[in-house]
């Protein structure tokens, strides 16, 4: 599946739940569920400062696709985290730099992803976007 | 101010909360239970009404105009800084130096200093002061050569005091420490600080950002030679707050920023500084701000801090005693003298976890290291969750709180 593709799935998931109750009780299920990143990779070079909550991002090519792993030590934080590592992890660098993330405003978590909110994802997607610039230049 | 919304004689919060109307709004479908004071207070009406009141009719620049609103907006802002002097028991009105807050305040002297220290000096700041307090004499010492002490604190969070007084020498000349502590609570001995300090010949600057809400000082009668405060955290609008200076101080600390109102002569060759107070007030200020701190003082005066403080320590220990019966929940900063703030963390969550399920319930509270990072690695915790009182808060949002804070345990764990 593409990045349109599977974030319309998720999109699709999601509006099974009737209430912000629901949603966070998912996320936190998939943040308890996943283990995300190897523990080697848990380095401060890794680490994306958010004001209150961690974040580790890893990235490695696999074949022509972007592999990313990564973790946080919230666990709202890592459900999120969760979600944008199903669409964007295993894909073309190209596809991950001109993806959009407009279907986490659909999912309802929008607040998570405002710039000014201090929990490291909206740099986290930045990262993402980084590391993809980065190999789609090594690819090329 | 109208007499009807404050009963006399009686602490009637249902009253007092009428003159909030930001705590009558709805934050994601609830009603909101606001407990982040100490970020930032809220605004009663009779504040709003002197902000409104200034822009309707004499919005002018001050100490300069020959008309009447630059006179009316003048006076007004001069009557704010003696209602100020009052409030804070200020020898003379020109040792109160508007600022734009506690932080300007402490940059002020911070600056102020550079040329009367050398290397071997030694400033000394608590372990557990907001950044705001730390980064301006890291600087200071960088730019000097002086050397930063810290004075230590117990589990509790208390200052040890007997290291305290330990540290203090002859070669110590400044003492910086807060009234009471953003992230704990804790009121420090600020006394005990203060007249140590001077037996050894060092000055001392009192951080009252935290304390102004809660207690109201009396300067003069701690001989302190610096206090400095924020209006935002005590009824007033943000952006404005005062620096407290004693007179032979602050004529022997230069100006921190140049430029107009602070002269008093201008040539090519040189200048020279207006009086007390102007001198450290350049440009046009926060004239707005200034008179509506003056005017959330005589809000909170008109309630009366003696009842303020009665209601919010029993609150404080009404919401103490409810959150401990919360399984795994650890309350950090347990001192014998606290207000208004409870810091704590559940075992196995992430604070900002608990702040993000407590947001969707409406209830506002804060998460984080608090710009208090030094003390966050003490207790070795990447943060807590802080829920501050003020004298506006019931005993039912405290229950609203320990409900939301038990639900997202459940979800969380």
């Amino acid at each position: 599946m593409d990045i349109q593709e599977i974030q319309e799935e998720i999109v699709d998931e999601f509006s099974m739940f009737d209430d912000w109750m629901q949603r966070y009780e998912y996320m936190i299920e998939l943040g308890k569920s996943l283990p995300l990143i190897e523990e080697q990779y848990k380095t401060d070079d890794n680490l994306i400062k958010g004001c209150q909550s961690k974040v580790w991002v890893h990235a490695e090519l696999d074949g022509d696709r972007l592999v990313f792993t990564a973790d946080s030590d919230a666990i709202i934080t890592k459900g999120i985290i969760a979600i944008l590592i199903r669409a964007f992890s295993n894909q073309k660098p190209k596809d991950i730099i001109d993806a959009d993330t407009a279907f986490i405003d659909e999912i309802g978590l929008k607040e998570h992803l405002s710039p000014t909110r201090a929990n490291g994802l909206v740099s986290m997607i930045k990262q993402l976007k980084l590391y993809a610039v980065a190999y789609q230049t090594q690819l090329n | 101010m109208t007499d009807k919304s404050i009963l006399a004689n009686k602490f009637d919060v249902d009253a007092i909360r009428k003159d909030f109307p930001i705590l009558n709004r709805e934050v994601n479908g609830q009603h909101l239970v606001y407990l982040d004071n100490a970020a930032t207070s809220q605004t009663p009406q009779q504040v709003i009404d002197v902000i409104v009141d200034y822009y309707h009719r004499y919005n002018a620049n001050i100490h300069r105009g020959v008309h009447t609103l630059s006179q009316e907006a003048t006076d007004a802002y001069e009557v704010a800084r003696q209602k100020i002097q009052k409030h804070f028991n200020i020898a003379h009105s020109y040792e109160v130096i508007f600022t734009s807050g506690t932080t300007h305040g402490i940059n002020l002297v911070a600056t102020g200093f550079t040329s009367f220290l050398k290397k071997g000096d030694e400033i000394m700041v608590s372990a557990m002061e907001h950044h705001s307090n730390i980064v301006p004499w890291q600087m200071l010492c960088e730019r000097t050569g002086a050397t930063l002490k810290v004075i230590p604190m117990n589990l509790n969070g208390e200052l040890i005091m007997e290291e305290y007084h330990k540290l203090l020498n002859d070669r110590t000349k400044l003492v910086f420490c807060n009234h009471v502590s953003n992230a704990l609570g804790t009121v420090n001995p600020i006394e005990e600080i203060i007249d140590a300090a001077h037996k050894v010949g060092a000055a001392v600057l009192i951080d009252g950002a935290q304390a102004a809400a809660h207690i109201k000082p009396d300067l003069q009668a701690l001989d302190v030679d610096f206090y400095t405060v924020s209006a935002h955290k005590m009824c007033g609008p943000t952006g404005v707050g005062i620096l407290y200076g004693k007179e032979e101080w602050l004529n022997k600390l230069p100006p921190y920023q140049g430029g107009g109102e602070m002269i008093a002569e201008v040539t090519f060759e040189k200048t020279t500084y207006a009086d007390l107070p102007h001198k450290f007030e350049a440009g046009t200020p926060n004239i707005c701000g200034g008179i509506a701190f003056g005017a959330a003082l005589d809000y909170m005066n008109h309630i009366g801090f003696e009842a303020i403080a009665q209601y919010e320590e029993e609150l404080m220990q009404y919401a103490t005693e409810q959150l401990l019966t919360i399984e795994g929940l650890q309350i950090y900063g347990t001192a014998k003298h606290k207000t208004s703030v409870i810091s704590f963390n559940i075992d196995g969550v992430h604070p900002y976890d608990i702040g993000t399920i407590l947001d969707k319930l409406g209830i506002a509270v804060r998460t984080g290291h608090h710009c208090a990072q030094p003390i966050m690695d003490f207790y070795k915790i990447p943060g807590t969750v802080r829920a501050s009182f003020s004298f506006y808060n019931t005993q039912e949002e405290v229950n609203k709180l320990v409900e939301g804070v038990k639900r997202a345990r459940n979800m969380l764990l």
